[in-house]
């Protein structure tokens, strides 16, 4: 597994923006559900086309896929009256086996503790891309309330039947129909009489209005909250199988290498399995400190060739473009009117570049795997935000069908974009089969700091023109490597020039939070500012000019008047701010830091957050997902940065690379905008977001904004 | 190799091993007490804390050769049967966690700190917890979790001298 062996493998970051058409439509066979799931009702959301080309991409058409792609989600309705719902999204610390437990309980009427989530097991849930891009609240969430809608109004109907009355005089409520008019009720499960019923959505199952809901909407607690204040969660990396050995993988000496030889002589006289294959040396042992021990033993001779550093990163990027390669998909160029006309006539032209570092996930549980094979079966438990990517990967390392591998993912140790890969499940997978044994692979801490891949670093330039009056009449801007998402701007400007340019990046590199939009939205905002100190006005003053989006500047105004705009400031304090839309989120931002200007100590003291999404799901996680994505962002903003030199990272360890702790906190506040009813508005496209809690919310990016933007401020 | 006992949560184990290995490595692999995690193998981020004769230790920096003689505590020792401590009550109270892996680390912090100091300030709060890290950014439902959990003590103690 060398890097570049990784890096030959896609890394699909953004791969729900493609729009390729799903290229099959298969019909789908009922009795293949009831197989598994028993008597009962079985509804199933079926996708129209155009979504399934969205949501699945079209990419990865299994070999021997074993279920139709069309099918997003399904929910049963046992005998006994428990409910369970199957999706393919997965859980890493977002919460939405909670939010999604929420959305059922709402439509289907049923008490959350009735509701088992089955999530993420290739075996027994839908196709899923993944889980990424802020999309299970407002897809799945949506998708899961129709179904859970559906199997109510189906169950209304068999009561109606059943008693002979009419539909419109019977209640759900409660896990019962009740016809309150002849005082008589019966238990959803008593309905079926073990009965296969099954159900589609359908287009006009109506869906409870969110300005009527009662669990959904609501502060829920985490639904298997118990369990990880006790210790008794297994994560995938606590996994653990009879007879199980422990796996190692001895590693390159730097990125690209390529294997020489190996002596695995004292490994094996040590008692470990060691397997040789190709670029791959590893070993399996009893214990973790043996398989360490073994590894340890091996003599390998790596061959590399000379790599760049940190230090030259920027200009290296510039000089290593590859064009026509936007991972995105979507183009590399938005041009409107004449950018260069606009900058000759404008009263003030500006030119800045920005730039962001390689950044590490730094996942608290670093990535890990048990494989265990029977025959030709293989079964890996792994903490990945694309279970049914990772089986794909599996069927392809080891040339064997989609349907003789299944893919479990436990709720994982977090993720924040960087478990989209499955290097552990491949690693423990080859070790298993030579072993004879389960094996489980995790990775030491030093291992996901150099063989996961990086939030990508990146060059902005940014050009613009300006009039004396705060108007922004020309805009350039030009991205290499961090990429395209968040890359337009959304003030009015008549001229833009906006360009991507991917790079030969020196580093893996692949999806953080927010994607590549942190870089974007920190280089605009940014930018802004300077736009708005040339012409003197004040920074808020400047946007609001330049902008008529009525949600974002909702948000600038909430937020400013929370964080109380236009104080004044003491000596060595700043106030900055940022905002923009991401992931159908419409957020803005305020801090204030404080410099030490002796020591040059930044000390971030207080943020507010002002943010949109709709209706809110759950008020509670949405205020800890935006407190946490803004300490994570203040890492970003302040000390985070992978440093690296010819193949080797240099600062790979806890130790070494900086992450916010309890003391860099500063008081965090939110302020939520709950859009209950919001409706279609003027732009109806994408943007349209009524019941939606985008999660994993990209605001580091504007932590980061606020952060520079206050330094900047004290510097002027 | 050799045998080692150790009294965990209270009761006898026995763990084959070389008295160098991680106290860490022996819960998780040989014991199956999972509940403590390994974060970063040097003592850095918290995940593997237990207590050990009511201190806070990082596991993954102890040998197990060195705690045969002591009282160690994870965090599957805390619940007494389905009573949970009041600490994990309070971080189930205050929503301090998303994806829980830093959890039973910063719940065995807080409770050796609430044992030394059980009225504990936020700043001493902060400085006692600084070394446990939460990647997520669950920092201050933590501190206020910490603070739940302090109160609810000192009060069911100000209620239980009053008897």
């Amino acid at each position: 597994m060398s890097a570049k062996t990784d890096a030959q493998v896609p890394l699909e970051p953004e791969r729900y923006e493609l729009r390729a058409a799903a290229p099959y439509r298969f019909d789908l066979d009922r009795r293949e559900f009831f197989k598994f799931l028993g008597a009962g009702v079985l509804v199933v959301s079926v996708l129209k086309p155009a979504v399934v080309a969205q949501e699945s991409g079209g990419a990865r058409l299994g070999r021997g896929e074993s279920l139709p792609k069309e099918i997003d989600a399904w929910l049963h309705i046992g005998e006994n009256g428990k409910v369970t719902v199957y999706t393919g999204k997965v859980e890493v610390g977002q919460n939405i086996r909670t939010s999604l437990s929420q959305a059922v309980s709402e439509e289907l009427c049923v008490p959350m503790g009735n509701i088992e989530m089955v999530m993420g097991d290739t075996q027994r849930t839908p196709f899923d891309m993944g889980t990424f891009g802020s999309r299970t609240t407002p897809t799945m969430n949506l998708q899961l309330r129709k179904v859970a809608a559906a199997a109510r109004e189906m169950l209304i109907g068999l009561a109606a039947a059943q008693w002979q009355t009419d539909r419109q005089h019977l209640v759900a409520a409660d896990g019962k129909i009740t016809d309150p008019q002849n005082n008589r009720s019966a238990e959803y499960a008593a309905l079926t009489k073990g009965q296969q019923l099954t159900q589609s959505v359908t287009a006009d199952t109506p869906l409870i209005p969110a300005t009527n809901w009662k669990v959904a909407g609501q502060s829920a607690a985490k639904v298997n909250g118990r369990d990880f204040v006790t210790g008794r969660h297994r994560y995938p990396s606590d996994q653990k199988l009879p007879d199980m050995l422990y796996g190692k993988v001895s590693r390159p000496t730097s990125f690209n290498a390529t294997l020489v030889s190996a002596d695995t002589q004292k490994a094996e006289q040590m008692g470990a399995t060691v397997v040789h294959d190709g670029n791959f040396v590893g070993v399996a042992a009893a214990s973790t400190e043996l398989a360490a021990a073994a590894v340890a033993a091996i003599q390998a001779e790596w061959k590399s060739e000379p790599q760049p550093s940190n230090k030259e990163l920027f200009d290296y990027l510039r000089k290593n473009t590859v064009e026509g390669n936007d991972p995105t998909g979507d183009g590399d160029r938005h041009d409107v009117g004449s950018v260069d006309q606009a900058l000759g006539s404008a009263d003030h032209r500006l030119q800045q570049t920005y730039t962001v570092a390689y950044i590490a996930h730094t996942p608290l549980e670093p990535r890990a795997a048990l494989a265990k094979w029977d025959g030709d079966n293989l079964t890996v438990w792994t903490g990945t935000q694309r279970p049914f990517g990772v089986r794909g990967q599996l069927a392809e390392a080891f040339r064997i069908p989609e349907d003789r591998v299944r893919v479990l993912m436990p709720d994982t140790g977090s993720g924040y974009g960087g478990k989209h890969t499955g290097e552990t499940a491949i690693e423990a997978a080859r070790l298993a089969r030579a072993a004879k044994h389960p094996v489980k692979v995790v990775w030491t801490r030093e291992e996901e700091f150099t063989w996961a891949y990086f939030r990508p670093a990146g060059v902005i330039d940014v050009t613009s023109g300006v009039r004396n009056d705060g108007r922004i009449t020309a805009w350039e801007f030009c991205n290499y490597n961090s990429g395209s998402a968040g890359i337009r701007t959304y003030y009015e400007i008549p001229n833009q020039r906006i360009v991507f340019h991917a790079t030969n990046s020196p580093l893996r590199q692949g999806s953080y939070r927010a994607l590549a939009a942190t870089a974007n939205h920190f280089a605009r905002e940014s930018h802004m500012d300077e736009m708005a100190h040339t012409v003197k006005m004040d920074p808020l003053e400047f946007r609001l000019k330049n902008l008529k989006d009525e949600r974002l500047r909702a948000v600038f105004e909430a937020s400013a008047k929370q964080f109380g705009w236009g104080k004044s400031k003491t000596a060595g304090q700043g106030f900055g701010m940022g905002g923009g839309y991401e992931k159908l989120g419409n957020i803005a931002t305020f801090a204030e830091v404080k410099v030490d200007r002796k020591s040059g100590e930044v000390k971030v003291v207080r943020v507010v957050s002002a943010f949109e999404c709709g209706a809110i799901v759950n008020p509670d996680n949405l205020r800890n997902q935006i407190e946490g994505s803004n300490v994570q962002g203040l890492g970003g903003a302040l000390f985070e940065a992978i440093e690296f030199d010819n193949g080797k990272i240099l600062n790979g360890r806890m130790s070494e690379y900086r992450v916010p702790r309890f003391s860099d906190v500063p008081v965090l506040e939110a302020v939520l905008l709950d859009r209950r009813t919001f409706h279609r508005r003027v732009r109806a496209s994408a943007r349209w977001s009524g019941w939606l809690q985008p999660l994993r919310m990209p605001s580091s990016m504007r932590l980061a904004c606020d952060c520079a933007r206050c330094l900047w401020f004290l510097t002027v | 190799m050799s045998t080692i006992r150790l009294t965990i949560n209270g009761r006898p184990y026995t763990a084959e091993a070389d008295p160098q290995t991680s106290l860490l490595s022996v819960l998780r692999e040989q014991l199956d007490l999972t509940g403590s995690k390994y974060g970063c193998g040097e003592g850095h981020c918290g995940a593997c804390t237990v207590l050990i004769d009511g201190k806070a230790q990082r596991s993954c920096v102890t040998k197990v050769g060195a705690v045969s003689q002591k009282q160690i505590t994870t965090i599957e020792g805390l619940a007494r049967g389905e009573q949970l401590h009041p600490v994990q009550e309070a971080f189930l109270e205050a929503g301090a966690m998303q994806c829980g892996y830093c959890t039973p680390g910063m719940i065995m912090s807080a409770v050796a700190l609430l044992q030394r100091n059980p009225t504990p300030k936020e700043s001493e709060i902060i400085a006692f917890m600084d070394g446990n890290v939460c990647r997520c950014g669950t920092y201050p439902r933590i501190v206020s979790a910490i603070q739940k959990a302090a109160k609810a003590s000192t009060s069911s103690a100000g209620k239980g001298a009053g008897r």
